[in-house]
């Protein structure tokens, strides 16, 4: 009996073994059959280059150009890292601020929301007659669109303290700011990592989006080129070094969140509490 | 005798959202001596929740006034130690820093902290030994059930050694033998320490277990109207419980709230 039930377990912790293997490669697979896929399509339904190229011809593309597309992701990067490091401290603060103080949430809260309605595509020839052609306009749109979702996420982190929580440390004498220092702000942590996955990504979107209208430098502006001498693979090599990057800092963001706040994902499928 | 009562409430009354609002409580009056343990009973929604907060200062009253410890009392006061039907323990924090959370903020302490944490630690781990919590210091709050949780929310209450603990249903979202242990735990805890406690609960059981004196609230507004003293010598035992002059004090309990529940409202 005990042989049989060593037996199983061996198979079981095999099984579930080979399941973390195939998780751990699924989205590289999925990502090589996507490709497969659209390079059959291309070479099978005979689309032409200018409407689709094949990832063959968009690879070529960007072995051909592989120096100013560095170059200019580079710079994509530099201004979007910019912008959000801007936002992260601007977001945190203000989320806090937000968060902790209903006269600031009254007073604030609709501006905001008026405010990150607009379209950033239209701010960005306002930023240009302000701060002139550069890079500042991209790093400002990159702010300018990344730090919403930290303000809102940080700000119903803190909001949402239980009042019971509040009141253990209240009836101690807990000044707000002790209450905001001990449990407001670690208790707004996850939902601050979970608004940095949001905003690093569209910061991408906000400096492309600069590039693009006031074409200076960076990715935005190689693929404007690219397109405007109908070098459509290039352009294609353009927007997919722009998802790598985004894939790229996603990543980081969410180790980052994994190492700080495991408190808050305990229970998830391949992650040890504790540590 | 002539000894000024440690808390004193004194026809308090309190109405919340304005002057159309709900009255939760009205001439509400209770006395309770140094080191006495006193339970509030009452029908569900009577304003037992809201006496424990005004007495701990973290609201004020609309009318009337409290004294503890002969001060009046105009906002939170920090010789209390307060313990909630949920443990509302901090998720990030391991138990023994949930623990040590009020020495963070009590202004006696806080400044002797970090001086003094190995004495502070040490301390805590006294605590966690005697509610039977000896070696989970290092533990998170989520690797542990929710006795033990709230057995470590019973050591927070503690760790300042306040002279006031409150304690507003701490037992009552567990299941029976976890709630009769902690009864326990909670009767060699007053009995070593002999803070003056209130305990607010709905479990006539509980209330005559561990109380020397269960007081009676009418449904709302809420304001006491029968009190009842219990002799039982300490240290009760579990076994006490089931034994028929134990249960006649509960009937007699059951039959007050009953009258308050259903009984024609009684005028102020």
């Amino acid at each position: 009996m005990p042989e049989i039930e060593a037996d199983r377990a061996a198979v079981l912790i095999a099984r579930a073994r080979r399941r973390q293997t195939l998780q751990r490669w699924l989205p590289w697979i999925v990502i090589g059959a996507a490709f497969l896929v659209w390079e059959l399509a291309v070479v099978v339904f005979g689309v032409s280059p200018f409407i689709l190229p094949a990832p063959t011809a968009v690879l070529q593309a960007a072995v051909k150009w592989w120096k100013p597309l560095m170059q200019d992701s580079l710079v994509t990067l530099g201004t979007t890292l910019i912008g959000f490091g801007m936002a992260i401290v601007f977001g945190l603060a203000l989320g806090v601020a937000i968060g902790s103080s209903s006269m600031v949430y009254r007073g604030l809260y609709p501006l905001l929301i008026a405010f990150n309605s607009i379209p950033k595509v239209a701010v960005v020839p306002v930023l240009i007659v302000w701060f002139g052609i550069g890079m500042w306009p991209a790093v400002i749109t990159a702010f300018l669109i990344s730090f919403f979702p930290i303000v809102v996420n940080v700000a119903t982190g803190i909001a949402t303290v239980e009042p019971e929580l509040r009141d253990v440390l209240r009836a101690l004498g807990a000044r707000p700011l002790d209450i905001i220092r001990k449990v407001g702000i670690p208790r707004a942590m996850p939902y601050f990592f979970a608004s940095l996955k949001i905003a690093i990504t569209v910061a991408f979107v906000g400096s492309i989006i600069a590039e693009s209208v006031a074409p200076n430098a960076g990715i935005g502006r190689l693929m404007m080129v690219a397109s405007s001498r109908f070098d459509v693979p290039l352009v294609f090599a353009g927007l997919i070094v722009t998802g790598i990057m985004g894939v790229a800092l996603y990543w980081i963001a969410e180790w980052i969140e994994r190492r700080t706040t495991g408190w808050a994902t305990r229970g998830q499928e391949g992650f040890q509490p504790g540590g | 005798m002539a000894r000024r009562p440690f808390v004193e409430i004194d026809r308090v009354a309190m109405r919340y959202g304005g002057a159309e609002g709900t009255l939760a409580l009205q001439g509400c009056s209770l006395d309770v001596a140094e080191g006495e343990f006193v339970a509030v009973v009452g029908p569900s929604g009577c304003g037992k929740s809201t006496l424990m907060r005004l007495v701990s200062g973290l609201w004020p009253a609309s009318q009337g006034g409290v004294v503890v410890a002969g001060e009046e009392v105009n906002g939170p006061i920090p010789l209390v130690g307060m313990a909630f039907q949920n443990p509302t323990l901090l998720p990030w924090r391991n138990i023994l820093d949930n623990v040590m959370l009020p020495l963070e903020v009590v202004p006696a302490h806080r400044k002797r902290l970090s001086a003094e944490r190995k004495q502070y630690e040490a301390k805590a781990e006294a605590l966690l030994k005697l509610v039977g919590l000896e070696g989970f210091g290092q533990k998170q709050p989520h690797q542990l059930s929710g006795g033990m949780q709230q057995r470590t929310s019973m050591c927070r209450a503690l760790i300042h050694e306040p002279p006031l603990l409150m304690l507003d249903e701490p037992f009552s979202a567990l299941d029976v033998f976890t709630r009769e242990d902690l009864w326990a735990v909670l009767q060699d805890v007053w009995l070593a320490r002999k803070p003056t406690v209130i305990l607010v609960t709905h479990d006539l059981r509980e209330a005559v277990y561990l109380a020397d004196r269960v007081l009676v609230m009418s449904a709302r507004p809420g304001r006491i109207i029968a009190e009842r003293h219990i002799d039982i010598p300490r240290p009760r035992r579990i076994e006490t419980t089931y034994d028929g002059a134990f249960n006649a004090v509960v009937a007699e309990l059951r039959g007050l709230i009953h009258q308050a529940r259903t009984g024609e409202t009684v005028d102020a």
